[in-house]
């Protein structure tokens, strides 16, 4: 069996890219202290009102903002629910991946069956929406590490009852970081109904939501580690699909388990080095997953 | 300006009230949905919560409710064990697949026997495959330090190509003319679960998620393990400096919940399914986190919130029969049930006063 390497290479760049989107959006909000296990549901939600967007526009590019809006919005009950009232995140995080899952297969049912408009590439053959999430990293990178407003992010989610006292608005923060993560995973999600499959069918994410919750495990809550674990999932998936396109003699239902049980892998591995370090502590923000309650 | 004051202790009449309140906020959010959408609202909500208890063809979905119901609360009143330490199992759909799949897999190997012994030792062996899928993120957490969240969450995938694989490969039905699937085993006597008293829809497995509650209720508030398993969801540090060790309860925890889950799939391929189908799973594992929030994590109130949450699934299929409501539009439901619950749960721990001015 030849393999092109570039070929091959530019295939794993678009398998990566809505995981990179959606990773990418979650780093942010974890850095800001939140846990969000609603990637999933924002994610499908992206991709079916991006596709809708762009299906009716013909316009890929509008699909894709339409996509962004669309996660930032079904984020906000979220944000509500645990900035504002408090609530249990990872419970709430669920309840927006279950309602998210709920409503883009209810809206979705008149668009199952018709095609999207097609995307014409960027440079070197590579998608406009590859290119940006290549470029989101080094900017997320920055902004976290180099500038004023990231250092603040990171203080709201290291110490949420310091950074109260410095002064600074921690439950307007999170509320931005969580609309941001919406906006990523939308795009992301969106990357899979416009620029892959060109079509909506239910549960099309397939669980990229919840590989994203663990890449950001995986990078050790670092942009950099971000695209290496993206491209690391994207790698397993584009192997698999290849190997089944070659017809080797494993049952079809092996080769796809593969990305998952690679997530579980390099989940197990990055943890297991993370708790029998040296270094005491985990790379985890100091506030993640808890809520801030101001009491004064 | 108002604020909010933390309570000392959790109000017990908003406790029986958030749950209520959630969904009647449902209801009125749902039927809003439905009228945007060019539906009768009060049709529709008619139809979904009160039709299959009371309506024309309630004969037929009455016995349905328990059908629904047991699943769902065998594998909630598990889950909620769980919740309660801070242990946060969601791979329980993954945990029924495997069940199924184990349990079925001793009829289907015993076929065409006879013999008394074939159901214990399939729900035996679904309990068993439940158990072992969710002792991997145990396992995995407790020694790696993995999430357990989203190890278990990932297995629902892996599980649910286990199931495709089976009904394709090893378990596929060799006189099923080629079609994928097991064996049917509602057409094998000694393997399969029919209801105990026709028509009530009341197989083994609503006498095992009665059996569930009863237990689960004995062991959170008699049992010292549930009181460690409290004491480590409040106060985590307490409980260890108290002798209670949190691998131990990881274990404990995942396991049961695992069990259980695994149980449900084996009545499921047992009963109402058949058979081990290319998409055998049908979302109870999801929404059996959803019974376990609105009943409060307590067993009484699983028992209830199965039994609602089972209606709102046959009032569905009612709804999307009569009213072509889309099929969907339950899960958009038990998703908004879900916010809402955790939303009005800030009355039970706080009190909401107006701020005195300093």
């Amino acid at each position: 069996m030849m393999i092109d390497p570039v070929a091959l290479f530019l295939l794993l760049l678009s398998a990566s890219t809505p995981i990179l989107f959606a990773a990418l959006g979650e780093l942010v909000v974890e850095r800001a202290g939140v846990l969000n296990l609603g990637v999933e549901g924002m994610m499908i939600l992206g991709a079916l009102a991006g596709f809708a967007a762009a299906y009716h526009s013909g316009n890929p590019f509008l699909g894709f903002a339409a996509a962004a809006l669309a996660g930032a919005l079904v984020a906000l009950p979220f944000a509500a629910l645990t900035q504002f009232l408090l609530a249990n995140q990872v419970a709430s995080g669920l309840a927006l991946t279950l309602f998210g899952l709920g409503l883009a297969a209810m809206f979705g049912k008149p668009l199952e069956g018709v095609k999207a408009p097609g995307m014409a590439p960027g440079p070197f053959r590579i998608n406009w929406i590859v290119w940006l999430g290549l470029a989101m990293v080094p900017l997320i990178w920055w902004f976290l590490n180099r500038s004023r407003s990231g250092l603040i992010l990171r203080a709201v989610g290291e110490n949420h009852d310091a950074a109260h006292a410095l002064g600074y608005k921690v439950r307007a923060i999170r509320l931005g970081a969580i609309a941001f993560g919406g906006a990523m995973a939308g795009i992301g999600g969106a990357y899979i109904s416009i620029a892959t499959v060109l079509q909506w069918t239910e549960g099309m994410t397939a669980g990229a939501g919840w590989i994203a919750l663990a890449i950001v495990v995986f990078s050790s809550w670092s942009a950099p580690g971000v695209l290496a674990g993206a491209w690391l999932f994207g790698g397993v998936t584009v192997l698999q699909l290849r190997l089944q396109a070659a017809g080797v003699r494993v049952p079809v239902q092996f080769l796809s388990m593969a990305p998952y049980l690679a997530t579980i892998l390099v989940l197990v591995l990055i943890s297991a080095r993370q708790k029998y370090s040296r270094r005491a502590g985990s790379a985890a923000p100091g506030s993640l997953g808890q809520n801030f309650h101001a009491l004064r | 300006m108002i604020h909010l004051v933390p309570r000392s202790q959790s109000s017990l009449a908003w406790q029986f009230a958030t749950p209520l309140l959630a969904v009647l906020a449902t209801m009125l959010t749902g039927g809003l949905l439905f009228w945007v959408m060019g539906h009768d609202p009060v049709a529709a909500i008619r139809t979904i919560f009160w039709d299959p208890l009371f309506g024309p063809a309630s004969s037929y979905s009455r016995p349905q409710l328990l059908v629904k119901a047991a699943p769902l609360i065998l594998i909630a009143s598990g889950l909620a064990i769980g919740f309660r330490a801070g242990i946060w199992n969601i791979g329980a759909e993954g945990q029924y697949i495997i069940g199924g799949i184990t349990g079925a897999a001793v009829a289907l190997a015993a076929y065409p026997a006879e013999g008394m012994w074939i159901f214990p030792a399939m729900v035996l062996a679904g309990a068993l495959g439940g158990w072992a899928w969710g002792m991997v993120p145990a396992m995995l957490r407790n020694w790696c330090g993995a999430s357990e969240i989203l190890v278990s969450l990932m297995l629902v995938y892996v599980a649910q190509r286990v199931a495709a694989w089976m009904a394709f490969g090893p378990m596929k039905n060799p006189e099923g003319m080629g079609f994928p699937g097991s064996r049917n085993l509602q057409q094998y006597p000694p393997a399969s679960n029919p209801d105990l008293i026709a028509g009530t829809g009341a197989h083994w497995g609503v006498v095992a998620a009665a059996l569930a509650v009863l237990a689960a209720w004995f062991l959170m508030s008699r049992h010292i393990r549930g009181f460690h398993i409290r004491a480590a969801g409040i106060a985590p540090r307490a409980a260890r400096f108290a002798g209670v060790r949190p691998a131990t309860l990881v274990a404990f925890c995942l396991g049961v919940s695992g069990a259980l889950a695994g149980m449900a799939g084996l009545f499921e391929v047992a009963g109402p399914a058949g058979q081990i189908s290319p998409g055998f799973g049908s979302g109870y594992g999801f929404t059996a986190i959803i019974v376990a929030f609105l009943g409060r994590l307590h067993p009484l109130g699983i028992l209830l919130a199965g039994l609602l949450l089972a209606l709102t699934y046959i009032g569905g299929e009612l709804a999307q029969l009569m009213m072509q409501l889309p099929a969907a539009s339950v899960q958009v439901f038990q998703g908004m049930l879900l916010f809402f619950l955790l939303g009005f749960d800030l009355l039970t721990r706080y009190r909401i006063a107006r701020r005195v001015a300093a």
